[in-house]
């Protein structure tokens, strides 16, 4: 039994998160991008009918090291796009490219028709393009209505001279409705009086979405929303995604665990080594050989295959893998070598 | 021993000028540190900067005191513009550096002797605030005594006009700061500070623009620290460069630690406290070298100055160790670990 099986078994309790969107179903929340990719190209770059953030030629070297370097990535408005890929990829790079929290050495970022690319983070999340953080960012000596209520945009009250003379007591009193109703929806109004400090980490992953969705995003960017997090808990936080979307908010996440991109994304982009060497729904994905060598090295497909389906290999399974595998590299070795001699050890590769 | 008198003296310490100026500052640097996370270790530069700003105003231009002040304050805000344009948008520490630098180089450049016709070098300028009792002490004259020895003559409060005068306007500025201060940190613009104390990168992932709102507490800050260097040259109608060494910075984060980072009336409290111990310990000690409690072999009256400020160690020691919160700091925010 796959674990995916058995996190639909759980029933949901009253606590935080968990019994609003246990209630939730799907079908409450119609998949608007459906049909969407329909005309689009698999492929690296594939251009999409109705972009809101358009990447072209982005590339960010740190020293002599390549981190990020996209040729070109249109996400489609209205959608949940997927960021995959291997360890060290480059995904969180290219996320702070992307929303303004690094500068890329070349290239030009366009959010909804306007480039993004050099401007200040904070004028791109006034803009609509909002993100959270792979290693959770609460205020945690701040309690979680104050945590959210800090989100709501264009407070009057921000402004030093009109917060001193007390201008913004009727804005205070609708952002502050708008807070609860958020914390509603996530099943948190009776913790909005706790420091956001004294949380449980699946809290805080749920708190700091809750307050994105408070900053009134038309893109919201998801780092990881899901590490961490109990099988419980990232029901949750998918069934929550999807209702974004259902909204007309356009998703970006980046996330490991295949079942989760299965679950919601519908599309999903790959990285490897700074590049994005594939494209498509999870289906074609799965089956793609460029996205497989990423994962584990050519000799490992099958492998690779089953994992990105969504099958759980067990342990035998894992070991007969593996020894497949090396049998293919030492294959591979053997035929290198009968070419052009024996390979000799000259220390660490360095084009990692 | 004479216990009312050094309950007098407690007193009169904890109301005094001093307690006044060291609240003053301590309010600026809880606006820093205890809402908006900035390290700030130059308070007394900014204090000299509204010191000297008055000094120089009215002894070196003879300007009314009026003007003094205005200039006073106004080199607080670019004291604090200057400090603050290259060193917010890095890391925390750097201001720390930053700030803890300019203060002293600030005091040795008011005590150059190449700059004695302005600033009066190493031995400052005096009189600069005749002014402040002569004209706008419209309530007391100020040689005369006034107030009365209570509970039988026992507690002393009698005070010159001067003093009175002092305390009046001094009381009356630290009420209209923390006034100010309320105003602020309780509205939606002291929630966006709080936030940057807490993690700025999330405050600019909800859109605010965190370099100013730093700048704005930076400025602000100053100019209650500005404030207080106006206050501390009102007070002793006179700039010494001398008085504006590093430890008084250091003095007014004591008195902010102990009220209470983050609390509105912390500061008051917190000088009080810090104040009215260092008062308590001297006096004791005097007393009892004075009396031959303490024998001559182990303390002598010019070590007595010393001890109290190791005695006053170990009262911190102590409330940091039981209330590490301060005074009026909440328990809870303790106990969060603020770096998960």
């Amino acid at each position: 039994m796959s674990a995916s099986d058995e996190s639909n078994e759980i029933v949901f309790g009253q606590t935080a998160g968990l019994g609003g969107a246990g209630s939730l179903r799907e079908a409450d929340w119609p998949n608007p991008a459906r049909g969407m990719f329909d005309t689009v190209d698999p492929v690296p770059g594939a251009s999409k009918p109705d972009p809101i953030l358009v990447a072209s030629d982005v590339s960010r070297s740190f020293g002599g090291i390549r981190a990020v370097s996209v040729e070109r990535l249109e996400v489609q408005r209205g959608a949940i796009t997927a960021l995959i890929g291997p360890n060290g990829a480059g995904k969180t790079t290219f996320f702070n490219l992307l929303t303004g929290f690094d500068k890329p050495d070349s290239g030009n970022v366009m959010f909804d028709g306007e480039t993004a690319s050099g401007q200040a983070s904070y004028k791109l999340a006034i803009k609509g393009m909002v993100r959270t953080f792979q290693l959770t960012k609460v205020l945690a000596r701040m309690t979680v209505l104050d945590n959210m209520m800090l989100a709501g945009q264009q407070q009057s009250g921000e402004s030093m001279f009109r917060g001193f003379i007390r201008m913004w007591g009727g804005q205070e009193a609708g952002v502050r409705e708008k807070a609860l109703e958020i914390l509603a929806q996530f099943n948190m109004t009776h913790m909005s009086g706790e420091f956001a400090g004294s949380l449980s980490g699946g809290q805080r992953k749920l708190l700091e979405m809750a307050r994105a969705m408070m900053a009134q995003p038309r893109l919201i960017m998801l780092d990881e929303p899901m590490a961490g997090v109990n099988p419980a808990l990232t029901q949750s936080l998918l069934e929550h995604v999807k209702r974004l979307r259902s909204e007309g908010i356009s998703v970006v996440f980046v996330e490991h665990d295949m079942d989760v991109v299965r679950d919601i994304s519908d599309w999903v982009v790959v990285m490897a080594e700074g590049e994005i060497i594939a494209e498509g729904t999870s289906d074609m994905i799965g089956s793609n050989q460029a996205v497989i060598d990423a994962y584990l090295g050519s000799s490992h497909a099958s492998l690779t295959e089953q994992i990105l389906t969504g099958h759980i290999p067990d342990v035998e399974e894992v070991e007969a893998g593996l020894a497949e595998a090396a049998e293919l590299e030492a294959a591979e070795i053997a035929a290198f070598e009968a070419e052009t001699g024996p390979i000799e050890q000259v220390g660490e590769s360095s084009d990692d | 021993m004479d216990w009312w008198e050094i309950i007098s003296n407690a007193i009169r310490t904890g109301i005094g000028s001093t307690v006044i100026i060291y609240t003053l500052a301590a309010i600026g640097l809880n606006l820093h540190f205890g809402y908006t996370g900035l390290l700030n270790f130059g308070q007394v530069g900014f204090m000299a900067a509204g010191a000297y700003g008055v000094g120089i105003m009215t002894r070196t231009y003879h300007h009314p005191l009026w003007v003094g002040v205005l200039v006073g304050l106004a080199a607080g805000f670019v004291l604090a513009l200057l400090l603050g344009l290259p060193t917010l948008r890095l890391r925390a520490d750097y201001l720390a550096i930053v700030t803890i630098a300019a203060g002293e180089i600030l005091r040795l450049v008011v005590r150059a002797a190449s700059l004695q016709e302005y600033t009066g070098g190493s031995s400052g300028l005096n009189g600069v605030a005749d002014e402040f009792q002569d004209k706008w002490n419209f309530i007391w004259t100020p040689e005369a005594r006034y107030g009365e020895r209570i509970f039988g003559g026992r507690l002393n409060f009698r005070f010159t006009g001067g003093e009175l005068w002092e305390m009046l306007v001094g009381w009356t500025l630290v009420l209209v700061c923390l006034l100010v201060m309320w105003l602020l940190v309780s509205s939606p613009w002291g929630r966006v500070l709080r936030s940057i104390r807490e993690d700025e990168d999330a405050a600019r992932s909800l859109g605010k623009n965190v370099f100013r709102f730093k700048m704005q507490s930076l400025v602000l800050g100053g100019l209650f620290g500005s404030l207080a260097g106006i206050f501390y040259a009102l007070q002793q109608n006179s700039v010494q460069p001398d008085n504006y060494v590093t430890p008084v910075t250091f003095f007014a984060l004591t008195a902010a630690i102990i009220g209470g980072f983050g609390r509105i009336w912390g500061p008051v409290v917190g000088a009080m406290i810090f104040w009215m111990i260092l008062s308590l310990t001297e006096n004791i000690l005097r007393q009892a070298e004075g009396q031959d409690y303490l024998p001559e072999s182990l303390i002598d009256g010019v070590q007595v100055g010393q001890v109290r400020f190791i005695l006053t160690g170990l009262g911190l020691m102590l409330l940091m160790i039981f209330r590490p919160q301060g005074v009026f700091g909440d328990k809870r925010e303790i106990a969060i670990d603020v770096r998960k």
